[in-house]
């Protein structure tokens, strides 16, 4: 089984384009990733620039709309993911509870589609 | 089972492992060092269940094992009569000997995970041991797990894990990362039982179940884990990529009603790319790390030939055979030469295949592989296309009496129909 991680950091929805995560925050982080690496249940993981640096594609009528970041009626905003193989949703949610996460941050844990064994 | 129970077996199946290798850095016993990983699972699910899961469950059964190792080496009972090396020890510096643990388990570094792996894989051990205790060891697998993965009765398989721990503390096996030449022959001792366990969860030996999934990923977490840990062994990472090629096709490898869908005839589209990225990746760095010409850098090479292809008639199958060629001239196996034949049957047409295989029939001799299904299958594929329609019939029949795996009979079958329809029409 296959589960993402999604990481909502608070405010990320208003961050400047080239907003970066602190040296210690950084640190925590890599030290995280690399405990999943080595337990071997990493399989992908990135962090994603701000809204501001986005866009959005939006379609009516079947004619596409291309809306720059950021967006002002955006709450809560992904800051990057997780992809890590677990054997249940329990092993997957313990494994990201130990996400070095601030205070107020949320993590979205959702698991992929499979084809049933 | 409970909300809570099902965490804590989350929780058991993360921390175990590091939780054994470093309680069995200072009891050298990995029975021991299981024993007391097991008595602080207990304690666990006594309190956790009215108390609440602790803040950090991860520590909390590390200092719950600690404490445990700790009264048992204050006791001196349970181990001095287990081990003689801990006795003589504890004889003459108890004190020293808890201080070491208290420290020990504080940090647990990749060197004890490393060394757990080597001593549950030894060559002392039978192949059946090894993967029984590798699995529930390092693979953090429930004795009941295993033993329905493999579809033994589960007291089999608990006799098989105790009878390996007994072999290991009898034999006095050290509990250490070997080096030299010794490394290279453990080396490939643990790649074998973490390949035979992918390949008991890839193609089920027996049974309706063409794949038990779940067993090729732990294998395949298992080679992520050694890849880490082992980074300079280019076989390591080429067994990985092995790994990753094959897995990336489970989604194609069976049709709507269950049925197994051999590679020619596969949906590439249902491949799954980003595992075959992180294939190419790991083969890549196989390669980098010079054991280009090694055997699981060569079956992955091969494996890679086949992901690289759009179509099955894109393949490049001259490179398929000259790797084959390659592979056989350091493992004369009879399996490689029956899969070289495919790839000659493809590049130099069928009669070219034939002969190969008879190469491949001869190195078998009177071999267990004598009995392998595939030979009859191949020879009966090949000879159908070559329109050698009664004889073609004869070898498939061979063959799904030959297989136990009810999909592969299934499969077989359909080839039969197949040439029935060809003879019909003929």
């Amino acid at each position: 089984m296959r589960f993402m991680m999604i990481l909502i950091p608070e405010g990320y929805e208003s961050a400047a384009p080239d907003a970066v995560p602190s040296a210690e925050a950084a640190a925590k982080m890599m030290e995280y990733n690399m405990s999943l690496q080595k337990a071997g249940v990493l399989l992908a993981c990135d962090g994603l620039l701000p809204p501001s640096a986005g866009a959005r594609i939006s379609y009516s009528d079947g004619k596409a709309t291309v809306m720059d970041g950021p967006f002002a009626e955006a709450k809560e905003v992904i800051g990057g993911y997780w992809i890590i193989q677990a054997r249940s949703r329990e092993e997957a949610i313990e494994w990201f509870k130990r996400a070095p996460i601030a205070n107020n941050d949320i993590i979205e844990v959702r698991q992929f589609f499979e084809m049933p064994d | 089972m409970s909300d809570v129970a099902k965490t804590i077996e989350a929780v058991w199946k993360i921390e175990s492992t590091r939780l054994i290798a470093a309680i069995a850095r200072v009891t050298r016993d990995i029975g021991i060092a299981e024993e007391l990983a097991q008595d602080a699972l207990v304690t666990a699910l006594e309190l956790w269940p009215r108390e609440g899961i602790p803040e950090n469950p991860g520590a909390w059964l590390m200092t719950a094992a600690k404490r445990r190792a700790i009264d048992s080496l204050r006791r001196g009972r349970m181990l001095l009569q287990k081990h003689e090396e801990i006795a003589r020890e504890l004889e003459f510096q108890q004190q020293q000997l808890a201080d070491a643990l208290e420290h020990s388990l504080d940090q647990v570094i990749d060197d004890d995970i490393l060394r757990l792996i080597f001593t549950a894989c030894h060559p002392i051990l039978p192949m059946e041991g090894r993967i029984a205790l590798t699995l529930r060891l390092i693979g953090g697998l429930a004795t009941t797990e295993i033993a329905r993965a493999f579809l033994v009765p589960e007291k089999t398989l608990g006799q098989r894990i105790s009878r390996a721990k007994k072999t290991l503390s009898e034999a006095h096996v050290p509990f250490e990362t070997p080096s030299g030449d010794e490394l290279r022959r453990r080396v490939e001792s643990v790649l074998l039982v973490v390949y035979l366990i992918f390949n008991e969860g890839y193609t089920a030996t027996s049974g309706d179940e063409w794949m038990r999934s779940t067993l090729a990923d732990d294998a395949l977490r298992l080679g992520r884990m050694l890849a880490q840990l082992l980074p300079g062994e280019s076989e390591v990472h080429a067994l990985l990529a092995l790994m990753e090629l094959q897995a990336s096709r489970s989604a194609a490898r069976r049709g709507k009603n269950g049925e197994a869908v051999l590679l020619p005839d596969q949906d590439r589209s249902l491949w799954d790319y980003a595992q075959i990225q992180r294939g190419m990746t790991a083969l890549e760095q196989a390669q980098r790390l010079g054991g280009g010409a090694k055997p699981y850098a060569l079956q992955a090479a091969i494996a890679a030939c086949h992901m690289r292809a759009r179509t099955a008639e894109e393949t490049d199958w001259d490179r398929v055979v000259l790797l084959y060629d390659a592979l056989l001239q350091i493992n004369p196996s009879p399996i490689v030469a029956l899969n070289r034949a495919v790839a000659v049957g493809m590049v130099q047409g069928p009669a070219a295949g034939l002969d190969a295989l008879d190469a491949a029939a001869t190195l078998a001799g009177d071999s267990a592989l004598a009995g392998y299904h595939l030979f009859p299958s191949v020879r009966g594929d090949l000879l159908m296309k070559m329109g050698r329609l009664s004889e073609a019939r004869e070898e498939i029949q061979r063959a799904i009496a030959m297989t136990k795996n009810l999909r592969e009979q299934e499969l077989l079958a359909n080839k039969l129909k197949q040439i029935e329809k060809a003879a019909l029409s003929a």
